[in-house]
């Protein structure tokens, strides 16, 4: 025994014995094998010392879990698929290394889906942009849908199934989940839950109608925490059936916006926002303009481009919105009268101008406004004649509408009372987001439920308190199918293999069906193959990510009688001080809490980014003597939650916005502790507003912003003027500030032949809305910084969206501007004079190139520009370490490392792409055949991107513009990228209003 | 015109003018009182003092080692504010490097011969302090390891530094002047080490100084050759004194940021330069001159002399502060007026106000004799120019940068722990350069000061009276 111990224990010295020979010893020690012998034995050689016996050094620990990291990574800890690495014999069709494939896919966001084509390289999806085909994107796409692919490859997402913590395998979960089925069949699935999000998915839900035929007395509960059941009841109370409201903005000429914020958030935006664009921008071509009036509590990217707004509490706005029924002759409401003469006026007017657009109006109401508010806007709707035209009232795309709270209270009623053996939560977080006073994490505390199941893409709030935890795909690993917000088809595609040997939910619930093992794939095909018919059509549908004509049917509408719904309103009453909870602008619901992208992605106005903070007026601060960075308690329904105070100018008074999606526990790296959890003030019955106190905690709490100062200073950066103005003085933005005569130079200006590349952006028609800022991030590999880092001032994003207020009074804002700011590309450019290194230089194009390998990063060029959109590499904010980080990268754009400069490049990527592609096939390259990241992005079309050397493309058209003019021209910059002064379209009927005013903001 | 002849007056009536060497010495007791200095042994307080200064100069270097290692973020630099503490503490370094030149070179030729016995000890000074200043550039950058790419040579790239950029003429301007500076002040130095290396009783202080005497036998030929190549030196010095801080002043000044595009940059900066250097040497000379008693050798009358040269450049810089502002104004250009404003009333109104205490007022009691004839007075205003130069870059890099064209970029920078330690790291560096040079050589140019001697004069001219 001794003898085989020594052999394991102490390597021989290569000197010693061999092991089979004759037995030496050195001394008696090394004969008896003392620890204290090993000991000096380790010490005096201590490369014979077995390796980590002692535990490791740290070092020594670090490599080992880099190397296990990389290894984890590159294996996913699963089973490889059985295949042997050698060249494509064949090369797959279409599939050239270097160049990207796209795809068409869905993504959905509370279910809705929004049709999108994925950028593919080798496999690897990078990037998304919107699908032309496809109704709810049109080729545009919003910010969330864009920073999602930042999820699919986030290395917090649950790698394996787990079984209390424990690595279990799908086996063993099949087995578990078919034994609690067994178990369930008696009773006719009587203790069987299932939780999920709102799903609009056909084929999921013949699958979940499946189940539930298995089990008759299971049931099946949805919820959505920014839920639009107001929304859906509402429209559902008017219309006598499940409903739902969408709009075809293209044909409104007037539209009233109730605390709204349609061109940027919820389902559709993308294709209002596209539709109100071309609206907004096309006066030019005698296109006419249509007019916007937002009333709303917080100022948000649909109010930045409103023509008359304003600032109102919700339950003011409810009011307001009986006035304006009682005005448009909605039967059985009269209008209250407690309104001041400003707001009466304004909403007669407003009144007035939808009446004379009949048919060619919309009134749109937010998704929290009440049940009877939606009722009451569907009355006004069809009063005013909309119902039809711009007004479309149709099935829900939900599959199974229902009332999100209705199952939720019943889901947690069955808990405490012991009703439920078996809870199956698909992709929900109830533990966080569910309403504080049901307190869904004591319920699932309860003993009777033996088996709970969480499906989800990372470890939440949720999963602690379920036994079992299931990876679920990420959208772009698995099939399946939804509905866009009119109710079209849509299909969903993967590029790319589970990363992680997830399964999709198809797959989860087919085991429910007792058909464990089906594929994803064939699940959605056959349900496809026999609802379209053939197999082609099939194809098809995948090809073009939507079935073309299958948006819902119109649903043919009574008369709506309103009465109740406005006396429910006028019979409420309205708090001192209100809180209004609402989905974070970014961050959502807190689903994409731990997305880098989307936490840093500086919110619409405010410009916060990490945080959600308490939004105050700044008439409101003042009266509660509260400034930024102050820590309050917020009390509501008899809960408090402490939050910071952000002073926001356009917020109402009487009024503090907080923003849902934050405060999470368990969120992962990213998103975990990140800002205040306003969910904690959430009731079933004060869902979405309450009444409020305020009490001053505490002070001195940062708050990182990408901008500080809001005012313009008298600087005619954005030039606005309204329509008429603008009709009587086509010149307007260029009788501001001081032209740079051109012909003022010592030198000829340099020729540019060829290609000259120049970019003009419509400032009428940009709401602010950063989906050109995630897009520029996802395309050119731009770096997330951290809050520290923004609180320092050293935000990378290439471009960023300056915003304004406008009037004298900083507590009473005339209005708001949006300035996207990219590289001006100037052809004098400051910056390209004093580096020393010539690591920015000029292109015989006209582009401003940034040559990331020579730069030595003096930061001077960041200095001399006037338009400060150098972005410096400070740390190494690239992670060069994350394995499935590098997946996400844009091949065709360099990483940056630390201590060099950088900017946008126009793309200069796509440039060199299209130069190849024209050069090969002998030609020029075509307008409109080079798009950059930022334009294609934007949903309302503000950007046009082309050679301005050719008369015929739409950049040139653009710069011929009166309207045209360049940022601090004076300064003889000559930036290639221009703009197009802002001009709207305020009704002369409110001339007093601000929007009507000359020449500049 | 009564002009009185002795020694002690060389002025018409009444103001009465301490002499440049005290009475009652000869060239032995010249000799012997400036090479006691180092001859004598190390003085008990050298080594807290040295080690105080050489721990700080690790400072510096750990520092540094932090920033290779992590990046310039350690710094307080962000998005508008590119430069701060580094190029204000170059700039700094640099200014104060500028009295050496000036009176080694300018004053030589000028012949005034007050300079005599402070020039080796401003010249030492304008090297540490270009030594320190040099540190900057290289390690403002943000990858320092090529830095070396803004030097023109011939490399595999085929690239050259871009020569329209002021940070490739500051590569030139500085390298430059540091070689001329150390070559100046060696040449200098050399019948002094020879003096070293004949009085020095160690074997091993005798072979270093006597390789670093070059040979010298103190023979005719020698001296003609000396006196030869300090007068070329000088006269190719002199332009530099200009050269340097006028290039310096274009890394701002061909910037286009309201505060920074001025044609009035280069002069105010080199009035600035000198005014800065004088106050250095001031506040250097005086504690020394009292320690090491040699106010036989730095008397009265240079105090009193660099005195009145602070007040003439600090007026400069004032009428400097003046005229940016009124141009600011009278050129209608409202970045400009914008920049001028914010200055005054912005958030570093308080840097501005103490920068106009410092070096606006503060000198102004250098119109007081009683001021200028006292050490302590002289000392204290020399500490105020001190810190008023530094706070003068600080406005100029700082304020101009933090709220420049679009009001959505304005920001606001602040030095960080690490900024700090770099720049109190430099002063580590200086001192200790310092301080082993107070040790090794003599702070006073020993033959230059035997000149000033009566004798000297007699054998020169025959005539018992100085030059003016």
């Amino acid at each position: 025994m001794a003898n085989n111990d020594q052999h394991q224990a102490t390597p021989q010295p290569s000197t010693s014995a061999e092991p089979t020979g004759r037995k030496y010893w050195r001394s008696l020690e090394e004969f008896a094998q003392t620890d204290a012998f090993r000991e000096e034995i380790a010490r005096e050689f201590p490369r014979l010392a077995i390796p980590l016996a002692e535990g490791v050094d740290r070092r020594r620990f670090l490599q080992l879990m880099g190397a296990s990291l990389a290894l984890g990574g590159a294996t996913a800890c699963t089973k490889q698929p059985l295949e042997t690495i050698v060249p494509f014999v064949r090369q797959p069709e279409q599939r050239i290394p270097g160049k990207p494939e796209y795809f068409a896919t869905a993504a959905t966001l509370g279910g809705y889906a929004t049709g999108i084509l994925v950028e593919s390289h080798e496999g690897r999806p990078t990037k998304v942009e919107g699908n032309p085909e496809h109704p709810a994107s049109l080729g545009a796409v919003d910010l969330k849908t864009q920073a999602s692919i930042l999820d699919l490859y986030d290395p917090d997402r649950s790698q394996t199934l787990t079984h209390l913590g424990r690595i279990r395998t799908w086996e063993a979960l099949v087995d578990a989940l078919m034994g609690a089925a067994g178990a369930q069949s008696a009773s006719g699935g009587a203790g069987l839950r299932i939780l999920s999000g709102s799903i609009t998915s056909p084929s999921l839900a013949a699958q979940m109608e499946r189940v539930l035929q298995r089990f008759p007395q299971a049931k099946w509960y949805q919820y959505e925490a920014a839920s639009r059941r107001n929304a859906t009841l509402g429209a559902s109370a008017a219309a006598g059936q499940p409903a739902e409201v969408h709009y075809a903005l293209a044909e409104a000429d007037v539209l009233l916006s109730l605390d709204a914020d349609f061109l940027a958030q919820g389902p559709g935006s993308v294709r209002y926002a596209k539709d109100f664009g071309r609206r907004r921008r096309a006066f030019v071509d005698g296109v006419e303009m249509n007019r916007l009036y937002v009333v709303e509590s917080a100022a948000s990217n649909t109010g930045s481009i409103a023509d008359h707004r304003l600032a109102r509490t919700p339950s003011q706005i409810e009011r307001l919105a009986t006035a304006l029924a009682a005005e448009v002759g909605v039967a059985g409401v009269s209008s209250p009268g407690d309104l001041d003469e400003a707001t009466r006026n304004w909403v007669h007017v407003a009144a007035q101008d939808l009446q004379a657009a009949s048919g060619r109006g919309a009134v749109l109401a937010g998704d929290h406004l009440s049940e009877e508010l939606h009722t009451l806007v569907l009355a006004i709707n069809q009063s005013l004649g909309n119902v039809g035209t711009t007004v479309r009232v149709t099935q829900p795309a939900a599959a199974r509408p229902g009332d999100d709270l209705t199952d939720l209270r019943a889901l947690v009623d069955e808990l405490n009372n012991q009703e439920i053996e078996v809870l199956l939560i698909l992709e929900a977080n109830p533990v966080y987001d569910a309403p504080a006073d049901l307190d869904f994490a004591q319920a699932l505390q309860n003993p009777k439920t033996w088996l709970k199941v969480h499906y989800g893409q990372r470890p939440n709030e949720t999963s602690p308190y379920c036994q079992w935890h299931i990876p679920a795909t990420h959208y772009l690993e698995a099939w399946g199918d939804a509905r866009a917000y009119d109710g079209s088809i849509s299909i969903q595609q993967p590029l790319i293999e589970p990363l992680y040997g997830s399964k999709s939910t198809h797959e989860v619930l087919a085991v429910l069906e007792g058909t464990p093992g089906v594929k994803g794939y064939d699940l959605v095909r056959d349900y496809w193959v026999e609802q379209l018919g053939s197999e082609k059509a099939w194809r098809k549908a995948i090809h073009d990510g939507t079935v073309a004509g299958s948006a819902a049917e119109a649903l043919a509408l009574g008369p709506i009688d309103a009465s109740a719904a406005a006396r429910a309103i006028a019979g409420r009453s309205a708090a001192t001080l209100e809180l209004s909870l609402r989905p974070d602008p970014t961050v959502w619901d807190g689903r994409f809490a731990n997305n880098g992208w989307l936490q840093e992605c500086p919110k619409p106005i405010s410009k916060l980014t990490w945080d959600n903070a308490l939004l105050v007026s700044p008439h409101t601060a003042q009266e509660l003597s509260l400034q930024t960075g102050d820590l309050v308690n917020v009390e509501a329904s008899g809960r408090s939650q402490e939050m910071a105070v952000l002073v926001q100018p356009g917020q109402a008074d009487g009024v503090v916005t907080a923003h849902l999606g934050y405060g999470r526990t368990a969120a992962g790296r990213v998103g975990t502790g990140q800002g205040f959890d306003a969910g904690r003030l959430r009731t079933t019955e004060a869902f979405w507003s309450a009444a409020v106190t305020l009490t001053k905690v505490g002070s001195g709490y940062q708050l990182a912003g990408t901008q500080e100062h809001f005012n313009m200073e008298g600087r005619h950066l954005v030039r606005e003027a309204s329509l008429e103005h603008y009709r009587e003085h086509p010149h307007f933005a260029h009788d501001v500030g001081h032209e740079f005569p051109p012909e003022m130079s010592m030198f000829p200006p340099h020729p540019y032949e060829g290609n000259a590349w120049g970019m003009a952006i419509n400032l009428s028609a940009c709401t602010g809305c950063n989906a050109c800022v995630i897009a520029c991030q996802s395309e050119n590999n731009i770096a997330v910084v951290g809050k520290d880092q923004i609180a320092a001032g050293r935000e990378m994003h290439w471009l960023r969206v300056d915003q304004y207020f406008t009037g004298d009074d900083y507590g009473d804002i005339d209005g708001m501007v949006n300035l996207p700011v990219p590289c001006q590309q100037c052809e004098n450019a400051p910056c390209e004079l004093v580096c020393p290194v010539a690591a920015t230089v000029h292109s015989e194009e006209g582009l401003n190139d940034m040559v990331y390998n020579r730069c030595v990063g003096t930061r001077y060029c960041a200095n001399n520009c006037p338009y400060k959109v150098r972005r410096f590499n400070f740390f190494k904010y690239q992670d060069f370490v994350t394995p499935s980080l590098k997946l996400q990268r844009n091949p065709d754009v360099t990483v940056r490392f630390r201590g060099v400069m950088e900017k946008c490049t126009y793309c200069v990527q796509r440039i060199s792409e299209a130069r190849i592609v024209a050069g090969r096939e002998h030609r020029e390259i075509r307008d409109g055949e080079i798009v950059t990241a930022c334009q294609q992005a934007c949903p309302t079309e503000a950007i046009a991107f082309g050679n301005i050397n050719d008369s015929e493309a739409e950049v040139t058209q653009w710069k011929g513009q009166e309207l045209n003019y360049s940022l601090l021209s004076e300064l003889n910059t000559r930036p290639r990228t221009t703009y197009l002064a802002k001009v709207n379209n305020p009704n002369p009927a409110l001339a007093s209003d601000h929007s009507a005013g000359e020449g500049h903001a | 015109m009564s002009v009185i002849q002795d020694g002690g007056y060389d002025r018409p009536g009444i103001i009465e003018k301490p002499p440049v060497l005290a009475p009652g010495h000869t060239t032995g007791s010249v000799t012997d009182r400036i090479s006691e200095v180092v001859t004598r042994g190390t003085p008990k307080w050298f080594y807290p003092a040295f080690g105080f200064s050489f721990l700080l100069m690790m400072l510096l270097i750990f520092s540094i080692a932090k920033l290779v290692f992590q990046g310039t973020g350690i710094w307080g630099l962000n998005a508008p504010v590119g430069w701060g503490f580094a190029i204000i503490n170059f700039v700094w370094w640099i200014g104060i490097g500028h009295a050496g030149t000036l009176i080694s070179a300018i004053l030589l030729l000028l012949r005034q011969e007050w300079r005599t016995s402070i020039n080796r000890f401003a010249e030492a000074m304008t090297l540490f302090a270009v030594a320190c200043a040099g540190i900057f550039p290289l390690i403002h950058v943000g990858r320092p390891w090529l830095a070396y790419w803004l030097l023109p040579y011939p490399n595999t790239m085929g690239m050259w530094p871009q020569f329209r950029s002021p940070l490739v003429w500051d590569v030139f301007a500085v390298s430059t002047y540091a070689t001329v500076s150390v070559l100046f002040w060696y040449v200098g130095l050399i019948p002094d080490l020879a003096t070293l290396r004949d009085r020095s009783k160690n074997k091993i202080a005798k072979i270093i100084y006597g390789m670093t005497a070059l040979g010298w036998r103190n023979s005719a030929k020698h001296w003609h050759e000396h006196e030869v190549a300090s007068l070329l030196l000088a006269g190719i010095a002199t332009p530099l004194v200009l050269s340097v801080h006028s290039v310096v002043s274009f890394d701002f000044a061909v910037g286009i940021i309201p505060g920074w595009h001025a044609t009035i940059f280069p002069p105010y900066f080199v009035a600035g330069a000198i005014f800065a250097g004088f106050a250095m040497v001031l506040t250097l000379t005086i504690p020394l001159r009292s320690i090491f008693n040699l106010g036989d050798f730095i008397t009265q009358r240079h105090l009193q002399n660099m005195g009145k040269v602070m007040l003439a450049t600090g007026l400069i810089v004032a009428y400097g502060y003046g005229v940016e502002i009124f141009m600011a104004w009278y050129s209608g250009n409202p970045f400009e007026w914008f920049m001028v404003k914010n200055r005054v009333t912005g958030p570093y109104k308080w840097h501005w106000m103490s920068l106009i205490l410092c070096n606006v007022l503060a000198p102004q009691a250098l119109w007081s004799r009683r001021v200028r004839t006292s050490a302590l007075g002289l000392w204290i205003v020399s500490m105020f120019v001190n810190v008023g130069m530094w706070m003068e870059r600080f406005i100029i890099v700082v304020t101009s940068l933090h709220r420049d064209f679009l009001p959505s970029s304005w920001g606001m920078y602040h030095g960080t722990i690490w900024d700090w330690a770099i720049y109190v790291g430099t002063m580590g560096l200086f001192l200790s350069l310092l301080f082993l040079f107070i040790r090794f050589v003599p702070m006073i140019s020993i033959f230059e000061v035997r000149t000033l001697l009566p004798e000297a004069k007699i054998k020169a001219t025959g005539h018992p009276k100085e030059h003016h």
